[in-house]
């Protein structure tokens, strides 16, 4: 974990209320893909949890819906602006899970972090499945990067209007992977934890005080005890979620 | 060279800012950040005869300028805390103390700070009769005078070390409460607590808390809890510590003129985990500015 300042390069639109925006700064504290970083936005007295996409050596992105005042504030800032982030924060995904053909599931904003992890898939010769759900087509984002990443892409949404029709549980085939990662809303979360034969992992969003695991602000209970969403999460093993 | 130092009871602390109770965990997070060393003293986590989870999620929320929480009181419960977290901080700190007890009956109290006070690592202990969040406990026995008073007297009856009675800002009279429990023996006061508050989500219609409501801290509390601090100093004769939202070197000498001997920094540790240390730091500075050599004369110094 490490605070530090950080200057934004660039914000774009990628899709309806969704934004990714390129954050210069150091990069060194993040380990692991689907950690986060825990962002001070000037008039929110909490910091804004977000997980990172992805990262290079010189900075990293993150995207993000704006769904109150922090993330719009977030989203109008101008390149050149500076924002002290904490970075490096949770333990991510742990890729030596993987086996030969994992199954990445994300849905909505629950998608960038499967970004930076099919990426690091990519490069150690393992070549994902990557589904994707959104409620509807002027959601979609991504897809065009994991294909290019070397990634099987399926998406789906809601409501037919792109892709395939449905949930990404519908779209989840039945046989020939080996492991699952997956990220978005937890109903979502539930509904692929009931399909999936695999082991696999799942990363959880919770309101949050510190994100550093300070003030227990995000705790939830496991089969192994309570544990903080931010720090001992919030990717948590199938096998150890209570539902 | 102006000296920082202050006592509480006989206790020398080598500056008044302390983290407050559950902003602070057992310590452990912070290491990670800085050297806990630099710190006048570390009160730890609530804690309780029994393991808790504390209640349901959401816990927290934001507020203009400051945040709710009703985490309720999470915690490994006594004996964990003085057989595994505290000896494993004492590998990191060596400086004071303060163990924070909360309960749900007299006879709770009683055990958990009958079991502090016979810890070597404890140096003060701070018993929270205060916390909104729990329905069944806390609150109802610091909103009157008689049952702070009962508590007091309960736990000094098993206690040697320093006594501080923290005390909930949720009540009519707060001088009326510290007068009780000074009179029951406490060897000090802490305040305040968080104030009960509530969010709701104008999209689902709901409060945005699990729990309802929650306590407020954050800057948007430091003139209600300077205010109390005011009150209690002009009540008592304790020393006391001040919180509510304290963030900066100025709020930390604000609180000493009000009457604090030692000031607890809480909410701003979550946002920024570097708070502690960098009021620490900014305290010389301000003083030599403000014509102050010795942080301790400062307090009670605006009353009048």
């Amino acid at each position: 974990m490490k605070k530090g300042s950080y200057i934004i390069e660039n914000t774009q639109q990628i899709a309806k209320n969704t934004y990714r925006t390129r954050l210069k700064g150091d990069t060194s504290a993040i380990v692991a893909p689907g950690q986060f970083v825990n962002i001070a936005l000037a008039g929110s007295f909490l910091r804004r949890p977000l997980s990172v996409c992805d990262w290079d050596e010189k900075g990293l992105w993150v995207i993000y819906k704006t769904v109150g005042k922090g993330t719009s504030a977030l989203s109008k800032l101008e390149p050149g602006q500076k924002l002290d982030l904490l970075t490096g924060l949770g333990n991510g995904f742990d890729m030596e899970l993987a086996g030969s053909r994992p199954m990445l599931i994300g849905g909505g904003v629950g998608v960038p972090p499967l970004y930076g992890l099919a990426k690091r898939l990519m490069k150690q010769g393992v070549r994902p499945l990557a589904i994707l759900g959104f409620n509807t087509a002027e959601e979609v984002f991504y897809e065009k990067e994991f294909a290019e990443l070397g990634c099987d892409v399926v998406v789906a949404t809601v409501d037919g209007s792109y892709g395939q029709k449905g949930f990404v549980t519908d779209a989840m085939p039945q046989e020939g992977t080996t492991f699952f990662y997956a990220c978005g809303p937890e109903p979502m979360l539930k509904a692929v934890y009931n399909r999936t034969n695999t082991s696999g992992q799942l990363s959880f969003e919770e309101r949050m005080g510190c994100g550093f695991g300070a003030c227990m602000g995000c705790a939830c209970r496991t089969k192994y005890g309570a544990k903080r969403i931010c720090k001992d999460g919030p990717v948590l093993m199938k096998e150890e979620v209570v539902w | 060279m102006v000296d920082t130092s202050v006592k509480l009871c006989d206790i020398q602390l080598k500056n008044p800012v302390i983290p407050a109770s559950g902003t602070f965990g057992f310590g452990h997070e912070f290491a990670h950040w800085y050297d806990l060393n630099v710190l006048g003293a570390i009160c730890l986590k609530g804690t309780t005869k029994d393991p808790r989870f504390g209640n349901e999620t959401p816990r927290i929320a934001e507020a203009p300028a400051g945040m709710l929480n009703a985490v309720g009181l999470q915690n490994p419960g006594i004996e964990a805390v003085l057989e595994t977290e505290l000896p494993a901080l004492r590998k990191l700190y060596s400086g004071p103390v303060i163990a924070n007890i909360s309960g749900f009956s007299k006879e709770e109290y009683v055990f958990c700070c009958e079991k502090a006070d016979q810890s070597p690592h404890v140096d003060i202990i701070e018993v929270n009769i205060s916390c909104p969040n729990v329905q069944s406990g806390g609150m109802s026995f610091g909103a009157s005078a008689k049952d702070a008073g009962e508590i007091t007297k309960a736990v000094r009856a098993v206690c040697k070390k320093p006594i501080f009675m923290k005390l909930t800002p949720n009540v009519t009279d707060i001088a009326e409460i510290a007068r009780a429990c000074e009179a029951n023996g406490a060897d000090g006061i802490s305040l305040i607590n968080t104030l009960l508050a509530m969010r709701i989500d104008i999209k689902n219609r709901k409060p945005v808390l699990a729990n309802t409501t929650g306590g407020l801290s954050g800057p948007a509390v430091f003139p209600v809890a300077l205010r109390m601090v005011w009150q209690v100093y002009k009540a008592v004769k304790l020393p006391i510590i001040g919180m509510g939202g304290v963030s900066c070197p100025e709020d930390v000498v604000e609180m000493m003129l009000a009457g604090a001997t030692a000031v607890q920094v809480g909410a701003s540790n979550l946002q920024n985990p570097f708070a502690c240390p960098e009021i620490i730091d900014g305290l010389p500075p301000l003083l030599e500015r403000l014509g102050v050599s010795r942080i301790a004369e400062l307090i009670g110094a605006a009353h009048y």
